[in-house]
């Protein structure tokens, strides 16, 4: 009996899954590792207690967003590398209302969640355009925007939101996503109401793209750019128009991180990685919304429950790195998964 | 301050910063002239990085003052062997390259720093005993004016990515197997009409893109970090990428361009220090080669292209 695609479509990314803990397992045991006394103390440490699932629904929030960056770019044809650059100008765009309004929350908290979008949504213009404009490759543009932006935003940190100090002041409360609610039925986590502003964005695109003649053109041109120039559609608008959706998420995203859980935003030697982490969520998730919500909280319980495997197992935590690495590689693969689908699925109408 | 003087500190401190970048872009001109895009150069550095290092520190009580060169060598192979996964991933199993390369970087990580912490029991590595040290070139280092400037207080890491990247374009352009490279990355259907072996071709050039990669890596390690830790590397890789663009996949032109970027690096380090750039803000420095080669592509300083075929797959009998 041949599979159906649909099947296919959910078993690939499982195998992926499965194929990543395994090697991921051989190298635990390779290196005198027990990896059963690992995979323990991972568990206990993303779902063990009620605080660590708070902690982990709190790193689900900015992974469900970057997911859904790179899977509404990737949905239309185009891969937008740069949800980490966009992310980093969200976040500091977000700070800079919080720190510097003084406003009921029912108006300053949207409204720095607002600009935090809107800088995203900027960010993301500029490779949209230069790809509508000068077919310019978005990836390459992308990345070296990354590096941009950390800079940028290093610069920002340093010169406008403080004077010369390498972090920004805490915003006030009336832009704060916090909430003692959600910390006290968590026991103290960072858990907060960003995870609502999540939700809401994943149906958003859901909704966007399935039920909306703007979701069905960016679509059709991700599918087949002359075929939609020639049904009258507007090519470059709608390749401007998803970067830049596109890029809100991933501005909100940092929104997340900055109004959310740190309540700052310090100078940065590095990227966050939650930008290139939301690449293997919207592969994972098959660039659909309800795949991306799974795949962002597997990743959250991953990254959360690896902090403990050091504590308990004494296995060092960027083991769950290799293995999120090794599931990108096997879900970009998928064609030989596939292939040995097809192989073992026939061999059992022998 | 002297025009003399200034000149002294510059050039050598650019060649110093430039040799990783060279060696590197130039690991991406042979992936990508294959046909296989290679985003995860980045991850190469690191593994080259790492191998450097933990060779380095490891070896040196046998090894003595050949050790660094020693420690490039097996960094290459190192490299060489890690771009496998990336050329298994991208060529045969059909990967995207962009994906596959993004995974690479993230694998690269993760896999240095568990090693570290597996070997060392701690975040970073020790300071290497003997890295790549200042030298004055003999003889011509004695040649009025050129000789102070260009071959004194300088690295031999630099002289050797030069002359890399000078066999580069003799291989790329000159030779048969560079003829056969480059066909594949342009258009692999005529190439296999002509009797090309598209898949091995495509392997040479993305390990040859990893063994580059890794001594970069290895380069950078030895002559300027002189550790191991999570933020050796951060996009150097990267900025190699830019360098390899912006000198249109061209071994000269990417030689060129990693000097030009080297030239930023280390004004933003030792600009403080010279007296017509103390007014030039060093986030100008730091963002410069990225913003060119964004110019660069869009074709406001000379259009960029890259070869026709690369980033897709060559799938036999598909047209």
């Amino acid at each position: 009996m041949q599979m159906s695609s649909r099947m296919k479509n959910i078993l690939t990314p499982i195998i992926a899954v499965l194929l990543g803990v395994l090697v991921g397992t051989i190298i635990m045991i390779a290196s005198g590792y027990n990896a059963i006394t690992a995979y323990q103390a991972l568990w206990n440490g993303a779902f063990g207690d009620i605080y660590f699932i708070g902690e982990v629904i709190r790193q689900t929030i900015p992974y469900i967003l970057a997911g859904l960056a790179v899977a509404f770019a990737f949905k239309t044809g185009l891969f937008n590398i740069g949800v980490e650059g966009q992310l980093l100008m969200g976040w500091v765009a977000a700070i800079w209302v919080g720190v510097s309004f003084d406003l009921p929350k029912i108006i300053h908290l949207p409204l720095a969640v607002l600009a935090a979008g809107v800088a995203g949504a900027l960010w993301a213009f500029i490779p949209g355009y230069l790809k509508a404009r000068f077919r310019v490759h978005e990836v390459i543009v992308t990345i070296m925007l990354n590096h941009t932006a950390l800079y940028i935003t290093n610069q920002i940190i340093r010169s406008v939101l403080s004077d010369g100090k390498e972090r920004t002041d805490m915003i006030a409360d009336s832009a704060s996503l916090r909430s003692v609610f959600l910390e006290g039925i968590t026991d103290y986590s960072r858990m907060h109401w960003g995870i609502t502003i999540a939700i809401i964005c994943a149906i958003i695109m859901w909704f966007i793209l399935e039920k909306t003649t703007t979701g069905f053109e960016l679509r059709a041109v991700g599918f087949n750019e002359h075929a939609s120039q020639y049904a009258g559609m507007n090519v470059k608008r709608n390749i401007i128009l998803s970067m830049v959706i596109s890029g809100i998420f991933a501005g909100l995203a940092g929104a997340m991180e900055g109004l959310g859980t740190f309540g700052y935003m310090a100078v940065k030697g590095g990227f966050t990685g939650v930008g290139f982490d939301g690449i293997a969520v919207a592969l994972l998730g098959g660039n659909t919304a309800i795949g991306v919500v799974l795949a962002a909280l597997l990743f959250g319980g991953l990254k959360v429950g690896a902090l403990n495997m050091p504590l308990e197992a004494g296995v060092p935590n960027e083991l769950v790195d290799i293995i999120i690495a090794l599931i990108i590689i096997f879900v970009a693969s998928s064609y030989i998964i596939r292939w040995f689908i097809d192989r073992v699925s026939k061999k059992g109408v022998k | 301050m002297g025009i003399m003087d200034i000149l002294q500190i510059v050039i050598p401190s650019t060649l110093l910063w430039a040799a990783p970048l060279i060696l590197t872009a130039l690991g991406g001109i042979f992936s990508e002239r294959s046909g296989v895009v290679n985003i995860g150069l980045e991850g190469l550095m690191v593994i080259g990085a790492f191998t450097g290092i933990v060779f380095n520190l490891e070896t040196v009580s046998v090894l003595g003052s050949w050790t660094p060169w020693v420690a490039l060598l097996v960094a290459a192979l190192v490299g060489a062997i890690f771009s496998l996964i990336h050329a298994v991933a991208s060529i045969s199993f059909r990967a995207d390259h962009t994906v596959s390369g993004v995974a690479i970087n993230l694998l690269a990580v993760g896999v240095t720093l568990f090693l570290v912490k597996l070997i060392y029991d701690k975040g970073q590595t020790d300071i290497i005993q003997k890295g790549f040290s200042k030298i004055d070139v003999p003889f011509l280092s004695d040649i009025p004016i050129i000789g102070p400037i260009f071959f004194s207080n300088t690295y031999w890491t630099s002289y050797v990515a030069i002359i890399i990247a000078i066999i580069a374009w003799f291989v790329v352009f000159k030779t048969p197997f560079g003829l056969r490279l480059r066909s594949t990355g342009e258009h692999p259907m005529a190439a296999d009409t002509m009797g090309i072996n598209v898949t091995k071709m495509r392997y040479i050039g993305v390990i040859i893109s990893g063994a580059l990669g890794g001594l970069g890596g290895a380069v950078y390690a030895q002559s300027i970090s002189s550790d191991f830790s999570h933020a050796t590397i951060s996009g150097q890789g990267f900025m190699a990428l830019a360098a390899m663009i912006f000198g249109k996949w061209h071994p000269l032109g990417a030689m060129g361009a990693a000097i030009f970027f080297g030239f930023a690096q280390s004004l933003s380090i030792i600009g403080n220090s010279l007296p017509f750039l103390e007014n030039v803000p060093s986030l100008v420095l730091l963002i410069a080669p990225y913003i060119l080669t964004i110019l660069a592509l869009t074709g406001f300083i000379g259009r960029a292209d890259a070869p026709k075929a690369s980033g897709t797959h060559y799938i036999k009998g598909s047209r």
